[in-house]
């Protein structure tokens, strides 16, 4: 069988929820080999959480604990007690990577804060997410996934181009903030893992995911700096075209370019509007912004929403649909890269995934094993890895350890 | 120590996704030299100022400065035979290319994959798009509104009762960070092997990825979800209240009964936590909920309203805005940010690189390239050039 990149990579993985397991996820899919530590008993509490096949709560039948843990073994350990966290040492002197998403002061509290697992494994990699980061005075601050969104800048600037000066600032999507941080999070790992290789040196982390956000959207706040203007959600956006109206929902539409602006002209047909001069240039464009993206959806609101993009898109105009998510799922282009895998789970059956956004020329990497049930891989890590006999694991269970 | 110190990138992309890809190599050790031409300028350095609609020149572009961190500029007009042979050199002795065409762009100037992996066999080459290079919507338009609709994130992100979300520039940087997951991973491959790779990324199914948990509720249960503002499936309090000052907003949240009796007495109104004390309850009164909170929060600043409640263990945090997060303390005190000097932008405020190893730190070593900054030291120091062969080769438009 063909291999991941990261065939042989050893990652222990200590988080719940999105944003440490999606980080563990990218590096499973990709051929490493994931330890995903769970507490004993309930597990990730994104087992907890929603959607659920058919509506039925169930610890194995969660989709987000299902997508955000692919390909992994899954073990549980009660971190509690002190021959859990001797354990927790011993899964460590295994592992190349550890990722975890605890509070800064919990690890401390439990011994295993990076002074004392680098002592275990001077060579490991340990990256630590947390809202905040592990200095500051923010360090211990609560935050979940609407705070921590709504500290990187983009939301206040959300919706962009609001009319509802009464109304709040927004997240993206559900967790996309976590999902982000999450990328931004591997990304750095990997980079520490290659100089790992390279010098036998481990290193630690220190993820914050507030700066990992506003690293997204660096110039919304040095402009500030910079130019002298703070950007607020009502001044940002494409402001004569943007979100248009049409037959089937919205489409969105962003001449930044002239060319591209005569393109338009020509898709809409010439209309007698768009014959006066004065619109060629970008700046008159913005100023009678709301009077052009009045008449532009008077266009737009004629067709359905694959109608104006496909034939937008054969003239290189620069318009696409807003897919609900059932579009998205059933659209050609991502069918054509097999973007969706079929993946078999003993409590589920087989469904349908989102998996890897590039394609490799040699390496293969689609997500082809489902997330492990609770303690699945209990025997054969701690038996098979570790040296534990049966009988120890029966001893270890009962003492409520595993 | 620098964790990609020897790394040798060479890139040929414009506009965001592809050129921070590079940047943040560049600030983790990597040389990176940036290819472009007075022929075909980044776009990024013809941008106007969103706001003010001005445009300050090629070098000057704040958007395409604080791409381009840390790299080396040339100037190579590839469809000139010479200049196309200097673009081969400098692939030669890449580790990384990265590049961001349209499909089919790259082949026609004579540098796909097939031509540089002749070349360079080792050589790992990124090609980042709007929708990757195969499928039938493989030439379209790629902007990050564009993909990012199509990609049902713009569905799932506003108002319920409104249009969905235009979502901006922050999705190019989310493709780079995938990006750079991919190139890294196949540095990684190489270390092992010795063999390079071709990798082809959409940005689109990049951020599809992003909401996946909610397409599983399609896949599961055949539910499509939509956009529900800041609301949660079952917490309440979930959203953003009004604080003191011009449109100056706070998020809470509250997920165990023991953070909503300590918000409810935080608020000074402990009856409140009787007559909602299960999450249920709370969720189904979600609106009045809400406006109960807001009545409270709108008599402080967002910082007093976090203040007050993290004291209690309560999730709550302004929703920062440019100038707060300027002059935050936390932010200050972690150095979230520094100045870095332009030659002709003069001293730019800019973000430290959040990545904080801490064996191998990013740095900045300096800011980004004007048009053709590095000719010289390029052509000249790392390819060997003689100035008289430099000089001709910019009378005849080569490097150019």
């Amino acid at each position: 069988m063909e291999q991941g990149p990261l065939s042989g990579i050893k990652v222990l993985e200590f988080a719940q929820l999105v944003a440490g397991p999606f980080c563990a996820k990218l590096m499973a899919d990709l051929g490493a080999e994931v330890i995903k530590v769970e507490p004993c008993n309930e597990g990730d509490e994104a087992r907890k959480r929603g959607p659920f096949l058919n509506d039925s709560p169930h610890p194995e039948r969660s989709g987000l604990f299902l997508y955000n843990n692919t390909n992994k073994l899954g073990i549980t350990l009660n971190i509690n007690s002190q021959e859990g966290r001797k354990i927790f040492k011993e899964l460590v002197k295994q592992a190349d990577v550890l990722i975890e998403d605890n509070p800064p002061s919990r690890m401390e509290e439990l011994g295993l804060d990076y002074p004392s697992l680098k002592e275990e494994n001077p060579g490991l990699v340990m990256t630590s997410i947390t809202p905040f980061g592990h200095t500051g005075p923010y360090r211990d601050y609560k935050a979940y996934p609407l705070n921590v969104f709504h500290s990187g800048a983009e939301g206040y600037v959300t919706p962009g181009g609001s009319t509802f000066p009464d109304r709040p600032p927004l997240k993206i999507g559900k967790y996309v903030g976590e999902y982000e941080s999450a990328i931004s999070a591997t990304g750095a790992t990997l980079i520490a893992v290659y100089f790992q290789m390279a010098s036998g040196l481990g290193q630690h982390i220190d993820f914050s995911k507030q700066e990992a956000l506003m690293m997204l959207c660096p110039w919304e706040i040095s402009r500030l700096a910079n130019k002298g203007y703070l950007v607020t959600r009502f001044t940002r956006g494409f402001r004569f075209a943007g979100v248009l109206p049409c037959k089937d929902g919205y489409i969105e539409l962003c001449p930044y370019k002239d060319d591209e602006w005569d393109r338009l002209v020509g898709l809409m047909g010439n209309p007698d509007w768009a014959k006066d001069d004065a619109l060629k240039a970008h700046a008159v464009r913005e100023k009678r912004a709301s009077e052009l993206k009045s008449n532009i959806g008077q266009w737009s609101i004629q067709f359905t929403k694959n109608e104006i993009y496909h034939k937008a898109q054969a003239k290189h105009c620069p318009i696409a649909p807003y897919y609900r998510l059932d579009e998205v799922a059933n659209c050609p282009q991502l069918k054509a890269r097999s973007f969706f895998v079929e993946i078999e789970h003993a409590q589920t059956g087989s469904l349908k995934y989102p998996s890897s956004p590039y394609k490799f020329s040699r390496t293969l990497l689609n997500a082809r094993q489902a997330a492990p049930l609770l303690g699945e891989h209990n025997e054969k890590i701690y038996c098979g890895r570790l040296g534990y006999s049966s009988q120890e694991l029966v001893k270890l269970r009962a003492a409520g350890i595993i | 120590m620098e964790a990609l110190a020897g790394i040798k990138v060479v890139d040929f992309s414009w506009g965001i996704a592809g050129p921070v890809t590079a940047e943040k190599l560049a600030e983790m050790g990597a040389e990176v030299i940036k290819v472009e031409s007075k022929t075909y300028v980044d776009p990024n350095r013809l941008s106007r100022d969103p706001m003010t609609g001005e445009y300050s020149g090629v070098n000057q572009v704040e958007s395409f400065n604080s791409a381009n961190l840390c790299k080396l500029g040339v100037t190579l007009n590839l469809k000139n035979a010479e200049a196309l042979e200097l673009a081969k050199k400098l692939i030669e002795r890449a580790d990384v290319m990265i590049e961001s065409a349209p499909a089919g762009v790259m082949e026609r100037l004579g540098l796909g994959y097939e031509t540089v992996k002749e070349i360079n066999p080792g050589i790992v080459m990124l090609s980042t798009s709007g929708h990757g290079h195969e499928g039938p919507e493989a030439h379209y338009v790629g902007y990050a509104p564009l993909f990012t609709a199509s990609a049902g994130v713009g569905e799932m992100t506003g108002y319920f009762d409104s249009t969905p979300a235009e979502i901006r520039e922050s999705v190019d940087y989310v493709s780079a960070l995938h990006a750079i997951v991919g190139l890294m991973a196949a540095l990684i491959h190489r270390k092992k092997t010795g063999e390079g790779q071709h990798i082809d990324l959409s940005s689109r199914e990049v951020m599809v990825g992003t909401v996946g948990d909610s397409l599983m509720d399609y896949f599961m249960n055949g539910r499509v979800q939509t956009r529900h503002g800041n609301e949660d499936e079952v917490m309440s309090p979930h959203n953003c209240y009004r604080c003191k000052g011009n449109d100056s907003w706070v998020s809470i949240a509250v997920s165990k009964d023991s953070e909503w009796a300590a918000l409810c007495k935080a608020m000074g109104n402990p009856e409140l936590e009787k007559r909602f004390s299960d999450a249920y309850s709370r969720w189904t009164n979600r609106e009045l909920i809400d406006k109960l909170v807001e009545s409270w929060t709108v008599n402080y600043t967002d910082y007093e309203v976090m203040d007050t409640l993290q004291k209690v263990g309560i999730a709550a945090v302004p929703s920062f805005n440019g100038q707060e997060l300027l002059s935050d303390p936390h932010l200050k005190e972690r150095g979230a940010f520094q100045v870095v000097e332009h030659p002709e932008a003069g001293a730019r405020l800019i973000m430290s690189p959040p990545w904080r190893l801490s064996l191998t730190p990013p740095t900045i070593s300096h800011d980004a390239p004007l048009l053709g900054e590095h000719n010289r030291y390029v052509f000249g120091q790392l390819l060997g050039l003689s100035q008289e062969t430099i000089d001709k080769l910019i009378e005849e438009k080569a490097i150019y």
